[in-house]
């Protein structure tokens, strides 16, 4: 690993707390490893505020290997940053230049309101999922034998692949509609995918849309930028998906 | 008698659970909503415990101190999860899974605990599928297996590398289904602080709102506490950055006994450190000890080249490379243990063979290009292609590796800019898990009435060493499958209780000590960051109680970590105030225990004089650099009772632990 060292420039939003207004800060950052994750970087950031006795940024991070979901940030107009594939917290400083400057504001949406500084709410995500996003089974030692149906590997690769959301919110925060869909969708498909979750994937589908605009989110336009910008490539396929099973459910007689 | 009475049933092995079962009290559903449970931490334990509460009709009150209980790190868990089916018709068995994992824990679990963790294992595969679940299956549309360390068997469970994760939101989805009916009441973003004792028993907890900073008080008859492991007190370990012993920490500080803290699994394949602002280390999958090769050059002046940069590891002949887990140890090759992996590695850095250009040169190669053949191979012949060229021998090899692992390879690249289907992955040991843990009795119970301790959070089943993929077994089995019985067996005397106040002046009382804390922090007049502290600590614990400990360092470490637990109290500075959101002071409450914490660990390693699993004792070892237990004098869990602020005033009770059903002998995977 060749690692050099970078000067940079940071734009950083902050706002004290959810009632207050917020404003872009502006801070210099110098001898930062390009080895170094993008959190690391704020967490150098940071050590330098408090030696100088300021507050320090507040951000959302917890695994730091892009698995948990919890890092977020706008970082230069796009979420989770200029890379592909990847959370904040895998998003290396070689990415950016020496002298470059850097603008990090949090995810914004109307269903994600903001915290302090960097953080923002995303209840409105396990909402959703206590809405309809699981299949009705209670803990029972004598459920049947894993093996006893068999799951075309193709269907449980594909549902696997939904499964790989992370809930995140880059898909909101990318959205010019501040649309859950993505999100929703990949829960969707999961469970449509496999015959576990068949039984009521009527009731899924349909409650699990109504939460998602009671809590805010907006419409979907096709645009495509949520796949974009998501860090594990859920694919707008899923939201296709979605959208035969809802008609379906729409269309289907009331019980 | 001690008072350490493990409670383990009469009986041959395989029927204790059964006929234990069988014979517990049982809380009728019409008494089940007037009584509360806690459950503290959402990972795999405390999840499927709060869900399973919730579905059997107790009032369930969960906390997680991330924002979504979604994010606990078990999530991160990559390889697998084990589990006794023997579909792969191996010859795999209930009482092998049981004879693996004790034999991998190094004779240092208790063998009533295990067997019943092989005995459910089973029941976890079919209770996630029926959650639809995603594990990985074969064309046939049958669950696929893999082998982990320490087997001779494909017992392990998984999804991709993501099986951690796909088994939490299968517990989070069940967990949430609670949530939308009203049985479970989440408390995102809120830390458990300190438990509330009422005439012995655990009442309640005290949280703080890690939000608005309130400090709140929540009481219930029974508290489960299932908030994991402490590996972060070396600072660098593959844990999340928030996970913390605090909530273990204060329930050992009101009464329960804290066994086993010297246990620490260091895990063989992680990505060496870069840098001095590195703020954690990165896990590669044990899994892919299924496929990849661990080797370092055999000639010194090779290994001097690459850190030099003048030579690659591609470049070096096969004939020239040291293979050493495969020389060292043919019966399991690359697949021995964690302990035992972690330590060959280390013995052949330390010899000058490391390749890594980092201060210390540590790191190895996990080397896959023999794998990428063989399977490239194979997937040609299987597309009946018979004279395959090698530019197609790799290119499906490739394939076939992506799938399996595609996900692990992705975030080695993004991590260190260096493409592993190409060259090799550089590997070296990190803390990883932590075995030692709440002491807790065959039901879970610690030594407080009504507080129960679930999954990496107690000490009970992994003994001195974990198995890979027994982790996620461990969590599961735990909440599904045994707290729901032995809990509910604790509360059948507690339906006439009532309602529990939390006026009571224990809450009072609890509430204050954890203010004075919080006060103490914000006021404190300090000049230095909590990092600057906890990296200090850190570093004693990484050196000194690590991978390799001896009396000398251990006596050191005790005495260097007692002072900057006292520097770090005088001189700490938290910036903000304790009624909003500051991550700085949450930081700072951890380290405060992880101070207490890190000289208990150097204590009982001291203690503890014989290498066993993870503990190695450097002047307890044979010609070949294998651990010498000493079983006449250490054949027990060592669980330390608080008596007060001077942590070496502790106190060792010990459990002596008996095997009935398993010959003990020196383990041996050559």
């Amino acid at each position: 690993m060749a690692s050099k060292t970078i000067n940079i420039n940071l734009k950083i939003w902050r706002q004290k707390n959810a009632n207050s207004k917020g404003s872009m800060e502006t801070y210099k950052l110098d001898n930062v490893s390009t080895d170094s994750s993008f959190l690391e970087m704020l967490d150098q950031l940071n050590e330098q505020l408090i030696n100088e006795r300021q507050e320090p940024v507040a951000f959302d991070h917890d695994c730091r290997e892009g698995i948990c979901g919890m890092c977020s940030l706008f970082i230069n107009g796009e979420a989770h940053g200029p890379d592909r594939a990847v959370t904040t917290c895998q998003l290396h400083m070689r990415k950016f230049k020496d002298g470059e400057t850097i603008f990090v504001e949090p995810f914004r949406a109307k269903a994600f309101p903001v915290i302090k500084d960097l953080v923002v709410d995303r209840t409105s995500l396990d909402r959703i999922q206590q809405a309809g996003g699981f299949v009705s089974v209670n803990t029972s030692g004598n459920t049947m034998d894993a093996n006893a149906i068999p799951i075309p590997k193709h269907d449980a690769d594909k549902s696997f692949e939904a499964a790989a959301c992370i809930g995140c919110g880059a898909c909101v925060a990318t959205c010019v509609n501040a649309s859950a869909m993505l999100f929703v969708a990949a829960k969707v498909s999961q469970y449509a995918l496999l015959p576990q979750g068949k039984v009521e994937a009527r009731d899924r589908v349909l409650n699990m849309v109504r939460t998602m605009d009671e809590e805010g989110f907006g419409n979907c336009t096709n645009t495509g930028a949520c796949a974009v910008e998501c860090p594990k490539e859920i694919s707008l396929e899923n939201i296709a998906r979605m959208n035969r099973e809802y008609l379906k459910g729409m269309l289907s007689s009331e019980k | 008698m001690s008072i350490l009475d493990s409670k383990i049933p009469e009986g041959h092995i395989s029927q204790k659970w059964t006929d234990y079962k069988d014979h517990l009290k049982l809380v009728a559903p019409n008494n089940r909503p007037k009584i509360d449970v806690i459950v503290v931490g959402t990972g795999l334990a405390g999840a499927s415990a709060a869900a399973s509460f919730g579905e059997m009709g107790y009032n369930v009150k969960a906390f997680c101190f991330q924002d979504s209980p979604r994010r606990a790190h078990s999530i991160a868990a990559q390889g697998g999860i084990n589990a006794a089916k023997n579909y792969q018709n191996d010859g795999d068995s209930i009482f092998r899974l049981f004879y693996d994992t004790i034999k991998g824990g190094d004779y240092r679990a208790r063998e009533a605990n295990v067997h019943r963790l092989a005995e459910v294992s089973g029941n976890i595969i079919d209770q996630c599928v029926a959650q639809g679940v995603p594990f990985a299956r074969e064309y046939g549309g049958l669950l696929d297996n893999r082998s982990f360390g320490g087997t001779q068997v494909q017992r392990t469970f998984y999804a991709a590398g993501q099986t951690g994760q796909q088994l939490l939101l299968g517990a989070y989805s069940a967990l949430s289904r609670q949530i939308g009916l009203g049985r479970v009441k989440m408390y995102n973003r809120h830390e458990m602080l300190d438990i509330v004792k009422v005439d012995g028993k655990a009442r309640g907890i005290i949280a703080r709102n890690l939000v608005t900073g309130a400090v709140e008080r929540h009481s219930a008859h029974a508290v489960i506490i299932a908030s994991g492991g402490y590996g972060n007190v070396y600072f660098l370990s593959t844990n999340a950055m928030g996970s913390n012993v605090t909530a273990a920490w204060k329930v050992h500080k009101q009464g329960a006994l804290f066994a086993n803290p010297c246990y620490v699994q260091i895990h063989p394949t992680c990505i060496p450190v870069h840098g001095t602002n590195q703020s954690k280390l990165t896990l590669m999958s044990e899994s892919l000890r299924n496929s990849g090769r661990i080797w370092v050059p055999k000639k010194k002046e090779d290994a001097e080249a690459i850190r030099a940069g003048k030579l690659k590891p591609t470049q070096i002949a096969e004939e020239d490379r040291d293979y050493y887990l495969e020389r060292r140890y043919p019966a399991f090759g690359n697949l021995v243990p964690r302990d035992v992996a972690s330590r060959a590695a280390k013995e052949r850095c330390d010899a000058g063979f490391g390749i890594e250009a980092n201060d210390t040169n540590e790191g190895v190669y996990l080397d896959f290009s023999t794998e990428i053949k063989n399977k490239g191979k194979q997937t040609a012949y299987a597309q009946g292609i018979h004279n395959p060229s090698e530019e197609q021998i790799i290119a499906l090899g490739k394939k076939w590796v992506e799938e399996k692992y595609g996900n692990l390879f992705q975030m080695y690249e993004k991590i260190t800019d260096e493409n592993p289907y190409e060259t090799p992955m550089k590997i070296y040991p990190a803390v990883h898990y932590t075995m030692g843990g709440v002491w807790v009795d065959y039901n879970l119970q610690s030594t407080i009435p009504g507080c129960f301790v679930a999954g990496e959070a107690n000490f009970s089943d992994h003994g001195a060493n974990r198995l890979g993929a027994s982790a996620l077994m461990q969590g599961l089995a735990d909440g599904y499958f045994v707290l729901p019985y032995t809990v509910s067996d604790y509360l059948a005397n507690e339906i006439r209780t009532g309602a529990i106040s939390t006026d009571l002046p224990e809450f009072e009382a609890a509430e204050q000590r954890v203010k004075n804390q919080i006060d103490k922090f914000i006021a404190n007049k300090g000049t230095k960051s909590v990092d600057y502290f906890h990296k200090k600590l850190g570093l004693i614990m990484w050196n000194k109680v690590g991978m390799g400990r001896n009396a000398q360092g251990l006596a050191e470490a005790i005495e260097e970590i007692a002072q900057i637990r006292e520097e770090f109290h005088r001189d700490v500075f938290v910036p903000g105030s304790a009624d909003e959101l500051n991550p700085e002071l949450e930081k700072a409450i951890r380290v405060a225990d992880f101070m207490e914490l890190g000289q208990l660990m150097a204590i009982d390693a001291l203690q503890r004089k014989e290498s066993c699993g993870g503990h190695f004792r450097e002047e307890y070892q044979d010609a070949e650099g294998e651990t010498l237990r000493d079983d006449e004098n250490f054949k027990f869990a060592g669980a330390w009772e608080y008596k007060g602020d001077d942590i070496n005033q502790e106190v060792l009770h010990k459990e002596e632990l008996k095997y009935e059903f398993i010959k003990i002998a020196a383990r041996n995977y050559k």
